[in-house]
């Protein structure tokens, strides 16, 4: 029988990299705090006799739920290799998402650390191109680890920078 | 070699320069020119009165100065504002000056808050130069730098209308890696600190010792003038730094032609089709209050389009392609290679019946002057034919255009989407989601770009060159996962060209994406247009000792602050 579904795709031939699963927690508590400012509206929504108070607080839970379901698996979803001439980046489950940046196309890398990202010992490492929707940031990379890939990519970018 | 070219060698030579004399009064001219008719506006009824006579009404300012015996102290403090202004404009304009070295322009201006704006050479995106209608009488224009990045742009506002064109032409060649043959020229001329108004005139022998042949601007004012009418009416493209003829002419006739038909006119015919019978039937004559504004705007917008592409030309310069614009304000555009990063060939629905084109491209820079300026700088031909289409790609994709491309190109605007025209296409199962252009949806690789061939009502076809490419992405979502498709988005600078192909076969939008990733980092390094007519030797030194931001904006002075427009 043919399925319904069809495979998620795939690049043939990357062994994807993975981010910490720690990443998981973080992401966790972002949509915990997420869900507690809806839940908030929703309330104060029923405190003043709103009649789709209800319907915010109670989609506000549901949809926060199935997303922290989702998380362990939007996480592991999230992978980069360090190709010969580019760096390749994936994102996403349902909505998938694939990115190949020449390293000599790189203008920055950047290293940023939210709170609780830093209490774990997680940082995130963004790409910028010239080109403002390649849009790659690789969340929840172990901090030494984020330092070395940084060091590594700006040495990739300086022997292979090109023009514009 | 003219007077014009060593002013010119002069402005390049590394040293600070000031503009145009008039440059204050042509910044500042609408602001005074305001405050001038508010002036008249309130003395009006005053002026009236001291023509035809009559009683002075008592709340009248004048007359309540003058019985108060205030009159004299107004006018003093009139003077001293006007004196204030004058010296104002005097001191900004010797803060205003530039300078172009080896590597940068740079700009330095500003009385209390010192802005310096610094653009690399290497990153010369472009070098516009305007014409505004006042500015034009008084012989001047304004040069504007692009360097990649939005809003990064060194202006040098204003210029004289003849050095403009020369030192557009010296920072092209500084910036295209021709430094040795530079070297010995500058060399030839002393560094003396002249203003741009007053080199002109200086009959100093130049390096090959013969006698300069500028005209003797001794104040003679018949001299001025025909030398403003001259630049006034000479073509657009300069004749000795540009073949003479442009690639593309548009005739007025199918200028007015393609405005007529665009979008624009249809929405105004719906309004005035179906506006009509309503109001006539129903009775209700003031419903057309508010339309009539929009009808006299628009034409407005229809003159203001046609004004603006009037006189359009197109050539190739060994520094680039070149791109004149407007009738009266005029603007001319020049592109080095290799500064465009996106390409569109499209059709709006009604262009189809005469068969018309239009092309428009993506650049790193931006023009953020007026909204109109900035246009015309991405519309690089606004109306065509399919042969004019085809002489200006070859101009500005020249190592793309050959035998086998010219059919692509062609299946690329005017194919229906054949199993075997040249392009990879969509399959049937998309159709769901593109009902009637996923027959045209498609794709061909080139050994130096990407063509994406869309739209089966409005037809576009996207060209990137690979050297261009910055990323590429591959994506898809839920519904396209169950139909086994993907999209393909070839990442470029932001501009007003779209070049996301949406509905390719999975497999063929995994290797596609492959493909695009392998030849953008090949075109690494074969891409060497960052200076174009560098040798080697000095590509090599170039790459190992590159290194900073573009345009970069260094403000001293407490309060950061933008430069002034």
């Amino acid at each position: 029988m043919r399925r319904i579904v069809s495979r998620s795709t795939e690049l043939p031939a990357i062994e994807w990299r993975r981010v910490s699963p720690k990443l998981v927690g973080v992401e966790l508590v972002g949509t915990l705090i997420s869900a507690l400012l809806f839940a908030a509206v929703g309330g104060f929504l029923i405190y003043l006799d709103v009649w789709f108070g209800w319907l915010i607080l109670v989609a506000a839970v549901v949809l926060h739920a199935v997303m922290a379901v989702l998380t362990p698996r939007r996480v592991r979803s999230i992978g980069y290799q360090l190709r010969e001439d580019d760096l390749v980046f994936r994102r996403g489950i349902m909505w998938q998402r694939f990115v190949a940046v020449p390293y000599g196309r790189m203008q920055l890398v950047d290293i940023t650390r939210g709170p609780l990202a830093r209490s774990l010992g997680l940082a995130d490492l963004k790409l910028v191109t010239a080109a403002a929707v390649t849009n790659v940031s690789i969340p929840g990379l172990a901090m030494s680890d984020a330092d070395d890939l940084r060091d590594r990519l700006v040495e990739l970018a300086e022997t292979r920078r090109a023009g514009l | 070699m003219t007077s014009a070219v060593r002013a010119a060698e002069q402005l390049t030579d590394g040293d600070w320069h000031r503009l145009h004399p008039a440059t204050p009064l042509l910044k500042g001219g609408i602001a005074l020119l305001a405050i001038a008719g508010v002036l008249i506006a309130n003395l009006r009824e005053r002026i009236i009165e001291g023509f035809f006579g009559g009683g002075p009404s008592d709340d009248d300012p004048i007359s309540l100065l003058y019985d108060n015996g205030l009159l004299g102290w107004a006018l003093l403090i009139l003077l001293g504002g006007v004196l204030l202004t004058m010296v104002g404009f005097y001191v900004s304009w010797r803060m205003h000056e530039f300078r172009v070295t080896d590597e940068v322009v740079e700009v330095r201006s500003g009385i209390l808050f010192r802005t310096n704006r610094k653009g690399r050479l290497d990153r010369i995106q472009g070098i516009n130069i305007m014409r505004p209608f006042v500015a034009r009488l008084f012989g001047a224009a304004k040069l504007e730098v692009n360097v990649a990045g939005q809003n990064a742009n060194v202006q040098l506002s204003y210029l004289r209308s003849k050095d403009a064109d020369t030192l557009r032409r010296e920072i092209l060649l500084l910036a295209s890696g021709k430094r040795a043959e530079r070297a010995g020229v500058s060399a030839g001329v002393p560094a003396t600190d002249a203003t741009l108004h007053g080199t002109r005139g200086v009959s100093a022998p130049d390096g090959t010792g013969q006698p300069a042949d500028g005209h003797p601007a001794e104040g003679h004012r018949t001299a001025f003038l025909e030398e403003r009418a001259r630049e006034f009416l000479s073509p657009e493209l300069d004749p000795d730094a540009a073949p003479p003829e442009s690639v593309v002419t548009i005739p007025v006739g199918r200028l007015i032609g393609s405005i007529l038909l665009s979008g624009f006119t249809i929405a105004i015919l719906l309004v005035i089709l179906v506006g009509i019978p309503i109001v006539v039937a129903t009775g209700s004559y003031w419903l057309l209050l508010p339309v009539l504004p929009g009808l006299i705007g628009s034409i407005g917008f229809y003159v203001s389009r046609v004004m603006r592409s009037l006189r359009y030309s197109i050539a190739g310069t060994p520094d680039g392609i070149r791109v004149g614009y407007g009738l009266l304000s005029t603007s001319n555009d020049t592109l080095p290679p290799g500064r465009i990063h996106a390409v569109e060939v499209h059709q709006p629905l009604l262009w189809r019946i005469p068969g018309w084109w239009s092309i428009r491209i993506t650049k790193a820079s931006s023009s953020v002057g007026q909204s109109a300026a900035a246009q015309a700088s991405s519309e690089l031909l606004p109306v065509g034919t399919l042969g004019d289409v085809a002489r200006v790609l070859g101009l500005i994709l020249p190592e793309f255009v050959g035998e086998t491309s010219t059919s692509l190109i062609r299946t690329g605007m005017l194919g229906r989407g054949a199993p075997d025209d040249g392009f990879v296409n969509a399959p049937r199962r998309g159709r769901i989601l593109r009902p009637l252009s996923w027959r045209r949806t498609g794709f061909a690789i080139d050994p130096t770009a990407l063509l994406l061939r869309t739209g089966a009502v409005w037809r576009h076809l996207v060209i990137v060159p690979h050297a261009r490419l910055q990323s590429i992405a591959l994506k898809q979502g839920p519904l396209e996962r169950a139909l086994r498709i993907a999209r393909v988005h070839a990442h470029t600078v932001a501009g007003p060209v779209n070049s996301e192909l949406p509905g390719v076969d999975r497999e063929v939008a995994v290797q596609l994406y492959l493909d695009l990733a392998a030849s953008a980092a090949q075109s690494d390094r074969t891409d060497r247009t960052h200076r174009w007519n560098a040798g080697a030797a000095e590509l090599i030194a170039e790459f190992e000792g590159s290194a900073g931001a573009d345009g970069e904006v260094v403000t001293d002075g407490a309060p950061s602050r933008e430069e002034p427009r």
